[in-house]
C-alpha cells in the first residue's frame, strides 16, 4: 500500500501557538498548565479572524483554524491547493464540540426566552464545525467530517485521513483535533466524575496523580500520498506507518484494568505497519495521570511490547499541557514526529515518584536523546483512549 | 407598535447590527446590497431577532428573503413598526 506522509503541521496548545512552541517547551521542560489548567493563553482569535468569522466559530473551531493554517505553511500549501479541490478532505476530531456556545444557549434561553437563543447556536455547537470552517477556508471539496470518541478523537480522525487516502478516496486530508472546554460546566462534570486532579497538577505515572488536568488546543496535520507530495517537492515531516484501532467493551469510563483492549490497538497499529515490537524507539503514551489510565497503560504497552518495553523511552504530552481531550491525539502525533525529527525522548514532567508496580523508562524530568536500535528512521507508537473504551494507537515514522 | 419609532431608529439599529455582523462600515449605504456586504441568511436571521427585540417588530423568513438592501430592511421593518 502506497505510504501516507506528513508534509505539514500545526498546534495550537497550553505552550503556545504553533508546533514548535509545543516540541521545544515541552523538550524543554517547560510546563504549560497553571492554575490547575491548561488554557492556550497565547492564542487570540483576531490574529487569524474576521470579525465576521470569529463570530461565526466557537472557540474549538477557532484553535482548529489557527492551527490549520500553520500546518499548510507548513506544508508549503500557498494560494491555491496544490491538489483538484475535490480530492482533498478534512478530518476533524473533537470530543465535545462547541460547549461555550451550548451553555451561552442555555443561559440565553433561561433568563431571556426562546426567542432570544441565536440562530448561530447550532451552527456553531455542532461537532463537525471545525472540519466545516476547514473546509469552507481553504476551499476543500473532498469527503470532510468529524470524528467523536472523547479523548481518543484525534488519533481516530487521524486514523480515518489515513485510511481515506489509502482507499484511494483523496489525495490529500487534513487531519486532526481540537477541543476548548475549559467551561465551568465541564468543569463541575469531569469532577463529579473524579477524574480531574485535585491538586491541578499532571504527573502521569507517579505514585501522587490524582487525576488529569484539563486543558485545550488543537493539532492539525497535512497527509499526502508518497509518490504525489514527493512529485510536487514537498518536505516530507514523517510517515503514518499504521493504525489500530479496539474497543474495551467494559465500562462508560474506566478502561479495562488488564489493558488487554488498549494493546489490542497497539497491537493492530505494529500489524498494520508491518512492524514488530522491536521495531519501536518511542512510546508517547496517553498518560493522562488518572490512577486508572496509568496503571492500565503500562500493563498495556508491556502486553503489546513485551520484554522490549523496558528497553525504550515511553512519555506523556499531557505533563506539560495536560489533557486535551479530542484535541489530544492529533497534538500529541505532533508532537512525537517532531520529536523523533530531532531524536528526542521528551520528558514527563512532573514525575519523580513513580508509583509502585509503574516501571517502565517515562523519562522522567528532563529530555534524553533518542537512539534508534537500527538503522532505519526511529519508530514511535501514540497512545490514545477514550471515555466508552475507545482505544486508537499511531505508528508513526520520522522521515 | 411604538408610534415613537422613526426610520432613522431603525436605519441605525440595522445599521449597528450590520457592522456587528462583520461588515465593513465604510461600505454601509442604503442601496448597496446585502450580498455585497457579506451578509447573508445567518445574519439576516440574527437581524431579526434584533428588530424584534427593539421595535417588536416579526420579520419571517419569507419576508428576510425579499429584502436585497439596506433600505429594504428598513422600509420593511419600518413599514411595521
Amino acid at each position: 500500500m502506497e505510504p501516507v506522509v506528513v508534509t505539514g503541521v500545526g498546534a495550537v496548545t497550553p505552550l503556545g501557538v504553533g508546533a514548535r512552541a509545543l516540541h521545544e517547551r515541552w523538550s524543554g521542560g517547560v510546563c504549560g498548565i497553571s492554575d490547575g489548567e491548561g488554557p492556550c493563553a497565547e492564542f487570540d482569535a483576531g490574529d487569524f479572524l474576521s470579525t465576521k468569522e470569529a463570530r461565526r466559530t466557537d472557540r474549538f473551531t477557532q484553535l482548529a483554524i489557527a492551527a490549520c493554517a500553520e500546518a499548510l505553511e507548513d506544508a508549503g500549501w500557498r494560494e491555491e491547493l496544490p491538489y483538484d479541490a475535490v480530492r482533498v478532505g478534512c478530518v476533524l476530531g473533537t470530543g465535545i464540540g462547541g460547549i461555550t456556545t451550548l451553555v451561552d444557549g442555555q443561559d440565553t434561553l433561561r433568563e431571556r426566552g426562546h426567542e432570544f437563543v441565536s440562530p448561530l447556536s447550532v451552527p456553531l455547537m455542532m461537532s463537525n464545525a471545525g472540519a466545516a470552517a476547514l473546509s469552507m477556508r481553504h476551499g476543500l471539496r473532498g469527503p470532510t467530517l468529524a470524528v467523536s470518541t472523547a479523548c481518543a478523537s484525534g488519533a481516530h480522525a487521524l486514523g480515518c485521513a489515513l485510511r481515506m487516502l489509502q482507499n484511494g478516496e483523496a489525495d490529500a486530508v487534513l487531519a486532526g483535533g481540537s477541543e476548548a472546554s475549559l467551561t465551568p460546566l465541564a468543569r463541575a462534570a469531569f469532577s463529579a466524575l473524579d477524574a480531574l486532579s485535585d491538586s491541578g497538577v499532571s504527573r502521569p505515572f507517579d505514585a501522587r496523580r490524582d487525576g488529569f488536568v484539563m486543558g485545550e488546543g488543537a493539532g492539525v496535520l497535512v497527509l499526502e500520498r508518497r509518490e504525489a507530495a514527493l512529485q510536487r517537492g514537498a518536505r516530507l515531516l514523517g510517515t503514518i506507518r499504521g493504525y489500530g484501532a479496539s474497543s474495551d467493551a467494559h465500562h462508560l469510563t474506566a478502561p479495562r484494568e488488564d489493558g488487554e483492549g488498549q494493546a489490542a490497538a497497539m497491537l493492530a497499529a505494529l500489524a498494520d505497519a508491518g512492524a514488530g515490537a522491536a521495531d519501536i524507539d518511542y512510546v508517547n503514551a496517553h498518560g493522562t495521570s488518572t490512577p486508572l489510565n496509568d496503571r492500565a497503560e503500562t500493563h498495556a504497552i508491556k502486553l503489546a511490547l513485551g520484554e522490549h518495553a523496558r528497553s525504550i523511552p515511553v512519555s506523556s504530552t499531557k505533563s506539560a499541557i495536560g489533557h486535551l481531550l479530542g484535541a489530544a491525539g492529533a497534538v500529541e502525533a505532533v508532537a512525537t514526529l517532531l520529536a523523533l525529527r530531532d531524536r528526542i525522548a521528551p520528558p514527563t514532567l512532573g514525575l519523580t515518584e513513580p508509583d509502585e508496580g509503574l516501571d517502565l523508562d517515562y523519562v522522567p524530568g528532563a529530555a534524553r536523546p533518542l537512539k534508534p536500535a537500527g538503522e532505519s528512521p526511529p519508530l514511535a507508537l501514540s497512545n490514545s483512549f477514550g471515555f466508552g473504551g475507545h482505544n486508537a494507537v499511531l505508528c508513526l515514522e520520522a522521515a | 407598535m411604538s408610534t415613537a419609532v422613526t426610520q432613522e431608529q431603525i436605519e441605525q439599529v440595522v445599521i449597528e447590527s450590520l457592522q456587528t455582523f462583520g461588515a465593513d462600515p465604510e461600505e454601509i449605504r442604503p442601496d448597496v446590497t446585502f450580498e455585497a456586504l457579506d451578509i447573508d441568511s445567518l445574519d439576516l436571521a440574527e437581524l431579526s431577532q434584533i428588530v424584534h427585540e427593539q421595535f417588536g417588530v416579526e420579520l419571517k423568513g419569507s419576508d428576510v428573503a425579499e429584502i436585497k438592501t439596506v433600505d429594504d430592511a428598513v422600509r420593511l421593518i419600518a413599514s411595521r413598526a
